[in-house]
């Protein structure tokens, strides 16, 4: 990683079904927004970046390493992506407890790349109480919590976020906004952030794209 | 047994059936679930075709399906053969044979059930378990399989109980014969022919009403849990 390498860099146009799906983003640093109506396409773009859908055309770069390049060839498994991805409808596993959760993508401390140790996430996230139940236990809030740490857990090298606040109440949301700019100010990692409501991305964002 | 309403050969006959049921299922599950996941997954020419030729035995008369068994696993058969060389194992008028006939007729029934909770399992959760770093194979053991898992049991206890029933396809494949291949329906046959055997009729239809509705029973008690475990997928 380069200190001059943007935090995103991404071309992409893909075709799904008759829509034309076309990005550009470029990030330098903090949260990088994709902002715009739903049904603009800005899901595929995360799920472009994280390797769930192959671009038709075009570069994915995230902190100055090739994710992705058409004309190159290039085409990293998602698996060695190491993005942490927070999806809008948590996805927490069900048949899995929330400890159980938290440390699927587990890949050892620290000295092997990770950010956190599970205590330090529980702590972080406030979710220690949690760590017995199953998923359908959980409040809204609390599902997102476990989701945003097991994203964490997984040592990722930049987060994506797909709208995280939508399935949640104003006082959930508060809590939740609050942890994601401690992820933003403390742990530094690069966050592409999905939204199509305007305060929360002026408050969270340092580049805005519209999409 | 002393207290035993059955008499031995009774007895005898109930044993066979459920060794014959349980081989039958036990046996073709991994071939039930390789089609099912094939026809819930794949994506390939003749995907159709493949599908009818799994629920034939469903709709084809069992007499049939009993004759192509003759002509595929008799002495003669390519298949009989291959078997009789390879693994030593031979079927006509075997209890094998039996078992054999049971789970061809089983089959549609166990790749229907499993290849619906396969289908049930929420792609997305797939997603994110690869966005975490798993493995394809870490993800079909440790997400896809145990959340289809409900459904795999209900196509087995289902499967066995389509077997435990098996009668057209058993008597013609492998007839008729006393503790080879005279499971209960055959017995039951058997008995109706001769003069004053009610009592034994009455025994055995008995046993096979209980064990047919403890099958269903379990299998819907197990369908539910798939359904429930759905509704839990998405938080």
């Amino acid at each position: 990683m380069s200190s001059d390498a943007k935090d995103f860099e991404i071309r992409v146009s893909r075709r799904l079904g008759d829509r034309d799906i076309r990005a550009e983003v470029d990030g330098a640093g903090g949260v990088t927004a994709l902002f715009g109506p739903s049904g603009a396409g800005k899901t595929s773009v995360l799920n472009m970046v994280a390797g769930l859908l192959r671009p038709d055309h075009g570069r994915i770069l995230v902190a100055g390493e090739v994710l992705f390049d058409a004309e190159a060839g290039i085409d990293l498994p998602v698996q060695q992506r190491r993005a942490g991805y927070v999806f809008q409808d948590g996805r927490l596993f069900p048949h899995k407890r929330v400890r159980d959760n938290l440390l699927y993508g587990w890949r050892g401390d620290r000295r092997h790349g990770g950010l956190l140790t599970l205590e330090e996430t529980v702590a972080f996230l406030g979710i220690g109480h949690l760590l017995d139940r199953f998923p359908r236990t959980l409040s809204g809030g609390e599902a997102q919590r476990v989701a945003i740490g097991r994203a964490l857990l997984s040592a990722p090298r930049f987060l994506l976020m797909d709208e995280p606040l939508s399935s949640l109440d104003s006082g959930r949301r508060a809590e939740i906004l609050t942890v994601i700019e401690r992820l933003r100010d403390e742990l530094r990692l690069p966050i592409l952030y999905v939204s199509h409501d305007r305060a929360e991305v002026e408050r969270l964002a340092s580049t805005i794209v519209l999409l | 047994m002393p207290f035993s309403p059955f008499s031995n050969e009774e007895w005898g006959i109930v044993l066979l059936s459920l060794r014959v049921g349980a081989v039958a299922v036990g046996a073709s599950l991994p071939l039930a679930f390789a089609l099912a996941w094939l026809l819930a997954r794949g994506r390939f020419p003749g995907k159709l075709l493949l599908d009818a030729l799994v629920h034939l035995p469903l709709v084809l008369p069992p007499v049939v399906t009993g004759w192509l068994l003759l002509l595929a696993f008799g002495p003669n058969g390519p298949a009989g053969r291959w078997f009789a060389e390879w693994l030593g194992l031979t079927f006509m008028f075997r209890w094998t044979g039996a078992a054999l006939a049971a789970a061809v007729m089983a089959l549609p029934l166990m790749v229907r059930a499993i290849r619906l909770s396969i289908e049930a399992v929420d792609r997305r959760l797939e997603d994110a378990a690869l966005t975490l770093g798993a493995s394809r194979w870490r993800c079909f053991r440790t997400v896809t399989l145990p959340l289809a898992f409900p459904g795999v049991l209900a196509g087995l206890v289902l499967g066995f109980a389509r077997s435990l029933g098996e009668f057209g396809a058993t008597i013609t494949f492998v007839s008729n014969i006393p503790g080879e291949t005279r499971t209960l329906p055959l017995a039951i046959y058997g008995a109706l022919q001769v003069p004053g055997s009610d009592g034994v009729v009455t025994r055995l239809a008995l046993v096979s009403v209980a064990l047919s509705l403890a099958a269903l029973l379990a299998s819907e008690l197990l369908s539910k849990r798939i359904g429930e475990g759905r509704g839990g997928h998405v938080v």
